[in-house]
Order: C-alpha cells, then sequence, then structure tokens
C-alpha cells in the first residue's frame, strides 16, 4: 500500500498523541487511588494491573511494532483490533475506572457525573442492544464498505476508526457485564440473548471477510485475518460467557438464601 | 437430601440439553472441523443464510454449554440435581443438535459438508443416525425415568 509522505507524518504525530493519552491514564489510575484513599477504605491496588494491561494493549494496536506491521499486514491489523476493541476493554472495566473516579471527584462534581450516567443519551447507549449494534455494526461498516482502504490513507480516519472500535468496544462489554457502576440494569436472559446474538454476528462477519477481504488484501492473509477474528472473537467471547454466567450464579445463590423460610 | 422439597425437573432438563447442545458443538468443532479437518471454515458455496444461521448457532453452543455447567453447579447446590433426568436432557441436547447440524445446516441450509471430495451420502448417513441414535436413546431413558418418578 502506497503512502505520500503527508501520510507518514500524520501516522507518527497519532503515535505521540496516543502515547501520551496511554501515558496519562496509567499515571491518573494511581493517582486517584491515593486521593481517594483519604477519604474511603483503601482502594484494591491489584485492580491497577488490570488497567495497567488494558491501557498497554488497547495502545500497542496504535503504537509500535504490531501497529506498525498491521498497516501492511492483514493478520497483524486483527489482532490489533481483537486487544483494542475486545480484550483491552474486558481488563479495563475489571479494574472498575468509574467507580474510582465517583469516589475520587469532589462531592459537586460527582453528583454531576451521576447525573449524566443517569442521562437519557447514556442510558440509551448503555442498552445492551445499542451498544451491540454500535460495535458489531461499526465493524460491518469498516469491512464491508471502502472505509478500510479510505482509513489508511487518511491519520484523522484511521485515529477516529480506532477510537470507535475502543469505545464501542468498551460500551458493549460494560452492557453485559455489572462490574463496575451500573446505572440501568438488564436482566441475565436479556443480555444473554444480546451477547449470543453479538457474537453469532461476529462470526457471520468474520466468514464474509473470508470469502471477500477488503480491497487490496491477498486471498490467503485475508484467510488468515478472518480465521484469527472468528477463534480469537469466540476466546474472548467465551471469557465474557463465563463470567455472565458465574454472575447469575452468583445472584441466584442470593435470592435462594433470601427466599429460604427461617 | 436435607431439607424436603420439590424436585427441580425444569432446571435438570434444561441445564442437561443445553449442555448436550454445547458439547456436540464443540466436540463438531474440535474434530471436523480442526483435528480431521473434513468440515472446511467456508466453502465459498454457502448462501448467506447458512452462515447467518451458522453463526448464531454456535454462538448459542458456546453460550449453552457454559451456562449448563453453571445450572448444573446450581442444581448440585441447592440439592435439586436429578441425574436421571439430567443424563436422558444431555442425550436429547447431543442427538437434537447433532440431527439439527447434519439435517438443516448441512442439507437445508448448505453450510458445509460432512466431508470434500468423496461420495458424501454414507457420510451423511452416518451423521444424521449417529445422530438419531443420541436422541432416541436420550427419549428412552426420560420416559424410564418419568415412570419411575410416577411409580415411587
Amino acid at each position: 500500500m502506497m503512502h505520500t509522505h503527508m501520510n507518514h507524518t500524520g501516522f507518527a504525530a497519532l503515535e505521540v498523541v496516543v502515547a501520551i493519552i496511554a501515558a496519562t491514564a496509567l499515571f491518573l489510575y494511581p493517582l486517584a487511588m491515593f486521593i481517594s484513599n483519604g477519604k474511603h477504605s483503601k482502594w484494591k491496588a491489584s485492580r491497577y494491573i488490570w488497567w495497567f494491561l488494558g491501557i498497554i494493549l488497547a495502545a500497542s494496536a496504535l503504537i509500535g511494532p504490531l501497529a506498525e506491521r498491521s498497516h501492511y499486514d492483514f493478520n497483524a491489523h486483527m489482532a490489533g483490533h481483537l486487544l483494542l476493541g475486545m480484550l483491552a476493554p474486558l481488563l479495563i472495566v475489571f479494574s472498575r475506572p468509574m467507580t474510582l473516579l465517583m469516589r475520587t471527584l469532589p462531592n459537586q462534581s460527582a453528583k454531576r457525573v451521576s447525573r449524566l450516567l443517569n442521562s437519557r443519551y447514556v442510558t440509551l447507549l448503555t442498552r445492551p442492544i445499542v451498544a451491540a449494534t454500535l460495535n458489531i455494526g461499526g465493524l460491518y461498516l469498516i469491512y464491508m464498505t471502502e472505509l478500510f482502504t479510505l482509513m489508511h490513507m487518511s491519520s484523522w480516519l484511521y485515529a477516529l476508526v480506532h477510537l470507535h472500535v475502543f469505545l464501542a468496544g468498551y460500551l458493549f462489554t460494560i452492557s453485559i457485564l455489572y462490574i463496575d457502576i451500573t446505572t440501568h440494569r438488564y436482566s441475565f436472559l436479556h443480555r444473554g440473548i444480546v451477547l449470543i446474538l453479538a457474537l453469532g454476528f461476529h462470526k457471520v462477519l468474520s466468514k464474509l471477510i473470508y470469502a471477500s477481504p477488503p480491497e487490496g488484501i491477498p486471498e490467503t492473509e485475508g484467510e488468515a485475518g478472518a480465521m484469527l477474528m472468528y477463534y480469537g472473537g469466540d476466546i474472548i467471547d467465551l471469557m465474557i460467557i463465563i463470567l455472565l454466567c458465574h454472575q447469575w450464579y452468583k445472584s441466584t445463590a442470593q435470592k435462594s438464601r433470601k427466599a429460604r423460610p427461617a | 437430601m436435607s431439607e424436603k422439597q420439590v424436585p427441580n425437573i425444569k432446571g435438570n432438563v434444561v441445564s442437561g440439553v443445553l449442555f448436550g447442545i454445547g458439547l456436540m458443538a464443540l466436540v463438531d468443532e474440535i474434530i471436523f472441523h480442526q483435528l480431521l479437518q473434513w468440515h472446511h471454515f467456508y466453502d465459498r458455496s454457502t448462501p448467506f443464510i447458512g452462515i447467518l444461521s451458522d453463526g448464531l448457532l454456535n454462538a448459542f453452543a458456546l453460550f449453552a454449554v457454559v451456562l449448563g455447567l453453571f445450572m448444573f453447579a446450581d442444581l448440585n447446590r441447592k440439592h435439586n440435581r436429578l441425574m436421571a433426568t439430567w443424563t436422558a436432557s444431555f442425550f436429547i441436547g447431543l442427538g437434537g443438535f447433532q440431527l439439527f447440524d447434519g439435517l438443516v445446516n448441512h442439507k437445508l441450509l448448505q453450510v458445509h459438508q460432512v466431508r470434500y471430495g468423496v461420495e458424501v451420502l454414507p457420510y451423511d448417513l452416518g451423521w444424521n443416525i449417529a445422530g438419531a441414535v443420541l436422541l432416541v436413546i436420550g427419549i428412552v431413558l426420560m420416559i424410564r425415568t418419568r415412570k419411575q418418578r410416577q411409580a415411587g
């Protein structure tokens, strides 16, 4: 794939921006831990490990050797997308950033954030079916239209698409797994069905990519990348399925204890 | 059983069937796709509806194997486990998935065939008869446990 000199500068600038954001994120989390530990009970330091891994893996899709390769190697591109859109969000949810934010902020600001989380807009976005559509639908747009080719020509578009992949992946994860602060809750069955639909359409998309990869991708590379998407998606979604079922298992125990007559 | 309670038959049936469906889908994936490589990931002649049905079915099966096990653990924890009912349901799940995969996915929707480059009829017969046998075992076991329960 041909890049003009301009584009190279654009992508280099993007790497610098991502590096600054990632470094800031890695620094802010322990800072918030420190501040909030003064007001509340001690925050589990082990949660920083999830945050750290999540941020590093998300950043690795955009900076470093994997990101470099993903400009010309479809397999590397797909590996980066699995990290950015699926694994990193799952790890970050485990570090409970919203919970940490709420206990760090002064009361007034915390209330404002809480109002935002309860707003109609956020409530709509975190509906499982809406989050799943943004997530999987976005992927169909990337791979089934010209977007894949176009984003490799413009660093702005490239940044925007990758930001969407991460945010939509994160939104989807928090709409299915209630680990961090969750304002509107949906039943286990509801979330289970949406998760099955999302995984099913993810599988369908990988087969469509296998059959006709984006323009300029050699056939064997497209096939290998599509299979990486299929089985990689299976592994990460299997983790989400296990976590969701485990949450159900814990919640039914509580219910039966309450229901048991004294 | 520490306390007297109504046996949770429905829970046992759902858990057994889900685990059976999920396990058979895993066997299909691991043995026929990966080890033997008889099945193809995608054989390029599949109509879209076939890919869609296969994708959703496999996603459901992955969920089913996990939920089936967690439900089993829940039944066990609450002293609700009825092993005979669960086993009968497990066979119904195994056979049901195998037969559905063989008839609907392989034949009706033409997702992929059992094996390529050979006469496919004996493979189809073997596949679907195996599924039917598992299903019949499940149904017979279910009828037997029902009778025992009514007698006891």
